[in-house]
Order: C-alpha cells, then sequence, then structure tokens
C-alpha cells in the first residue's frame, strides 16, 4: 500500500505507540496516509479504537511474526 | 469546541508506579481529542516536582508486586524474588533496589518513563492543577513544581470535572 510518511514504534509500549502516531498525523495533511509498524501486541485494538474516535480511517491493518503494521488516513 | 469530550483525573498516590496511570491515561485522552486536567492533591504532589527522583516503588506491604531481576538469562529472570515484609523493613535501602530494578525493567519493556509522559502530557496541552491546600499542609513551595502549573482548591477542581464525561480517581 503506498503512504506518505512512515512511523518506526517498533520497541515501544502502551500508550507510546498511539501518542507518536498522533504527533506524525499533526504533521500531516489531510488525505495522507501514514504507514505505523508496532511490536506492541496491544496496539491491533488500540489502533482500531483510536481511529474510531479520532475519525482517522485505518485503512489496513496487518500482522506478520510479531510485527503490527498500520495505514491510517489522516482525517 | 463545546461538543469536545472532557476528562479530569484526581491524583492521589505518589509512587512510581502509580505515578503511570494518571499520566498514561492523560496523555492519551489527549491524543483521542479530550480536554483533559489532572488535579493533583496529597501524595500526587510528588508527581508534579521538578526533581522526580523521588518517586519510588515499595514492595513492602505489596503482595501483588512481583520481584524479578531486570537481567541475566531468562529462567533466572523468571524467579520471583518475593521476601517476607519483616525482612525488607529491615534491610537498608532495599526500596531504593526496588526502585533501580524497576526503572530497568520498565526500560527493558519499552515502557516510557514518567518525565517522558510527564512532558508528553504538557505537550498535549493537559492541564496541571496542584491543590494549595495540600502545597501548603506538606511545606512545598511553588518553585519546587515545573512551570505550567495551576493552584486550585476543590472548587476549581469541580468547575471542570463537572462537564467531563470522564473523571477517574487514582
Amino acid at each position: 500500500m503506498e503512504f506518505d510518511k512512515e512511523l518506526d514504534a517498533r520497541g515501544l509500549n502502551c500508550p507510546l505507540p498511539i501518542l507518536r502516531c498522533k504527533k506524525a498525523l499533526n504533521d500531516c495533511t489531510s488525505g495522507q496516509v501514514l504507514k505505523v509498524v508496532s511490536t506492541d501486541p496491544g496496539s491491533v485494538k488500540d489502533f482500531a479504537a483510536f481511529a474510531k474516535q479520532t475519525g482517522n480511517e485505518l485503512l489496513a491493518s496487518s500482522e506478520a511474526g510479531s510485527e503490527y503494521t498500520f495505514f491510517i488516513k489522516k482525517k | 469546541m463545546d461538543d469536545q469530550k472532557k476528562m479530569a483525573i484526581i491524583a492521589t498516590k505518589g509512587t512510581l508506579d502509580w505515578a503511570y496511570p494518571p499520566f498514561i491515561l492523560a496523555s492519551t485522552a489527549a491524543a483521542l481529542g479530550y480536554e483533559t486536567q489532572i488535579f493533583f492533591t496529597f501524595y500526587g504532589l510528588q508527581m508534579l516536582r521538578k526533581d522526580l527522583s523521588g518517586l519510588k516503588v515499595s514492595p513492602l506491604g505489596n503482595p501483588g508486586m512481583p520481584m524479578k531481576m531486570p537481567f541475566g538469562p531468562k529462567w533466572f529472570r523468571g524467579i520471583n524474588w518475593n521476601m517476607p515484609n519483616a525482612i525488607q523493613s529491615l534491610v537498608p535501602g532495599y526500596e531504593s533496589v526496588a526502585t533501580v530494578l524497576m526503572k530497568q525493567t520498565i526500560k527493558n519493556n519499552g515502557v516510557a518513563s514518567i518525565p517522558e509522559l510527564r512532558e508528553l502530557c504538557q505537550e498535549a496541552e493537559v492541564k496541571f492543577i496542584a491543590c494549595q491546600m495540600t502545597v501548603e499542609l506538606f511545606g512545598f513551595d511553588h518553585s519546587d513544581f515545573i512551570d505550567g502549573v495551576e493552584y486550585g482548591g476543590a472548587a476549581t477542581f469541580f468547575e471542570f470535572a463537572g462537564e467531563t464525561d470522564i473523571c477517574l480517581y487514582i
């Protein structure tokens, strides 16, 4: 999937992946896509909840080994 | 913005472990778009000090706290070193050692430090209010605390808390 910015949140634990994501989205313009890679198993539910509550769209959420990848489109 | 969600937290604990919930929840709430305020009272004032080295964790009288080593091979890390309260209380520096080990465990797990979380809260414009009554009760001075803290009493807290969607006592 194409994306405009990438955030490496590997090794970080709750709530840092979400906080870093929020910060990264602040630097994006509306419609841009942010890719986030995380190793926190809790982030799967957290990113879905973050998207739902903030109105930013979670385009995709996938898991490969112990890494989780999210694509979020800024509102 | 009138339809913005709001959250208020009363932070009353002054230990390293209990400094986490208020700062984690407040920073996350802010990231989710909540207008957030923390009211620090009694021992919670410790979390606002410029010098946070006073935040310690105590295994004494805390049966829920696993005492595990943050280094060494896996089998060694798995051992729980819980000791009877009577022994803990007699060993000088037991709390300090437990705190050093806890901070290492926190780091190993990619969990943010308290100074980092507090800064993230401030960056996200979480409002910090210190209870003026307990500031005086404990003999603190405003210069003991970080910049950006407001000082007020119970009525100040209610002014915001009365309009919140979520209100927590920690």
